[in-house]
């Protein structure tokens, strides 16, 4: 089983950290789950131009072929404008319609102000839906002041991004079990 | 009615397969044939569809890794040669990163080599590979289409070409050689997905050839009722235009074990060439003879292509049989349970007199 961490921005550090240390949480609790972080600040991704995934090359290729193969991701985004950053949407834009079907993804947000609150919940998770994926149900939202010198210090934020690794990869044991039901209810 | 397509409607539906020439490994072993003995089959196929009396043969063109009749006029006209009666198409052309001149130059060409058998269906393309092979831009992508298939019909229907474009040199009164066994050639447009491109063929008052890969047939039917409407207000007649439609095909004598058979090699398909798998519970919904995938028993089959031809009331099916790297052995047994079950008790139900 793998899950993967996408960073959704190409700028600061906290969505980052954020989604790190919830990768930390699961490698520490579940250790025969795969993971690996991609910080989309890492890679240069083309604008989607509506081709197949398979039909992109460079770091376009490397980045959506990873986020295919993959079980389960946290998507970590910060807020853009009362949104998710171009780059997140982007990517999203890059994958097929139905990319995560069958895969579960948990959410961490980090923002400059409380009233950001519904931005994942009005935004991120429509788009997520489409795409068929399964969301725990509760996300993460995290504020610059439960960060210090690129530390979580909120015990809040520390026990939730917890619950949310354990929530992620309990849904995603889940997930295959139904994957499995389904594989079986037919004869072919 | 549609005697300018060469297609006799007394006769009843048009049956026949067409390829898109994939080559990929194959689903159960892993393994892949040789480019040549992948085309070899295709030739052979095609030998056979005509021996066991089925009545056209589609070769289609991409140019990109997991393909390989990018050349497809060049296969058709090995086909040709090998056979005497059965029509030939691609299945498409991709038209918009090629030159209309040179298409019909190679149509033409196959028009006199095999006998007056040789048909065009232009289309844009599903993939992008052509595209970057040849140099042209995605974003032109409809441009491209109009400006070619404009020029292509044009060369059909008069003897010397005046004609300026965006995306050739322009032809000042010339001819192209040679002509057609009979003065023209059959030109279609592809169609898939969404109703808007057969609004444009039915614009242009010409023949639509529409894919109905899967999903219920149903939702076809809007692409074909749109097409005719669309036509009719273009001012062209509709019981003059053949439309065709396209379909995955996989036939077993055993109904359950064309299901356990198949579903590794459409799933496989769907892996090499969209990179996504085939639902398990999708490929389920092809039980129901409202669904548009045409899996199981000849019985079956002729129920579903009778039940989508009452709905479409179109002239031609062309099945897709080897994809997923399906051994030759079960492409022929199934082009013979093709030709010999299901085609005559389509014809017979199909026929106008």
């Amino acid at each position: 089983m793998k899950i993967i961490g996408i960073s959704g921005s190409i700028v600061g550090s906290k969505t980052r950290i954020a989604v790190q240390q919830t990768l930390n949480n699961i490698i520490e609790k579940h250790p025969d789950f795969e993971v690996e972080l991609i910080d989309l600040g890492d890679y240069k991704l083309e604008f989607s131009d509506g081709r197949s995934y398979m039909d992109y090359t460079g770091d376009t290729k490397v980045v959506l072929e990873k986020i295919m193969e993959a079980d389960a991701y946290i998507i970590g985004t910060p807020v853009f404008q009362a949104s998710i950053p171009g780059t997140l949407k982007n990517l999203f834009d890059l994958l097929p319609v139905n990319g995560f079907k069958d895969k579960v993804i948990g959410i961490v947000v980090t923002a400059g102000s409380s009233k950001h609150y519904l931005v994942a919940e009005q935004q991120l998770k429509p788009i997520l839906s489409y795409m068929r994926a399964v969301v725990v149900p509760k996300y993460v939202f995290i504020e610059e002041k439960q960060y210090d010198r690129k530390i979580i210090v909120d015990d809040d934020i520390i026990f939730r991004l917890n619950r949310l690794a354990n929530e992620l990869v309990n849904t995603t044991d889940a997930m295959q079990q139904v994957k499995k039901a389904e594989e079986e209810a037919f004869f072919f | 009615m549609m005697e300018q397509y060469r297609i006799d409607e007394n006769k009843g539906l048009e049956l026949g397969l067409y390829t898109l020439g994939d080559h990929t490994t194959d689903a159960l072993t892993g393994k892949a044939i040789s480019e040549r003995q992948r085309i070899q089959e295709i030739v052979a196929a095609a030998k056979l569809a005509e021996d066991a009396g089925l009545d056209v043969f589609g070769v289609g063109e991409s140019h990109q890794p997991k393909f390989i009749t990018s050349a497809a006029s060049v296969v058709l006209g090995a086909i040709a040669n090998a056979t005497e009666r059965i029509k030939l198409v691609s299945s498409a052309t991709v038209l918009s990163t090629a030159d209309p001149v040179r298409v019909y130059e190679d149509f033409a060409t196959l028009d006199l080599l095999s006998g007056g058998r040789a048909e065009i269906v232009a289309g844009r393309g599903s993939r992008l590979g052509a595209y970057e092979l040849f140099g042209y831009d995605v974003r032109d992508y409809e441009e491209l289409f109009e400006e070619k298939i404009e020029l292509l019909m044009k060369i059909n229907e008069s003897d010397r070409i005046t004609w300026a474009g965006k995306f050739r040199p322009a032809l000042d009164d010339m001819e192209i050689f040679p002509k057609p066994l009979n003065g023209k050639l059959p030109i279609w447009r592809a169609v898939g997905g969404p109703p808007a491109s057969a609004i444009k063929a039915g614009r242009m008052g010409i023949p639509m050839m529409l894919t109905t890969l899967g999903g219920p047939s149903s939702a076809f039917k809007g692409s074909v009722d749109a097409y005719r409407m669309v036509a009719a207000q273009s001012g062209f007649n509709p019981a003059e235009l053949p439309v065709s439609t396209t379909s995955l095909m996989y036939i077993d004598p055993d109904s359950q074990k064309a299901f356990r058979d198949y579903y590794p090699y459409i799933n496989h398909l769907m892996k090499e060439l969209r990179g996504s798998y085939y639902p398990k519970e999708q490929f389920a919904e092809a039980m129901s003879v409202r669904n548009a995938l045409l899996v199981g028993s000849p019985q079956q089959i002729v129920e579903k292509i009778l039940y989508q031809h009452e709905m479409y009331g179109h002239n031609r099916f062309l099945a897709q049989i080897d994809v997923g790297g399906l051994p030759y052995a079960q492409v022929e047994q199934i082009i013979d349970l093709f030709a010999s079950e299901v085609a005559p008790a389509v014809r017979r139900a199909t026929a106008k007199k």
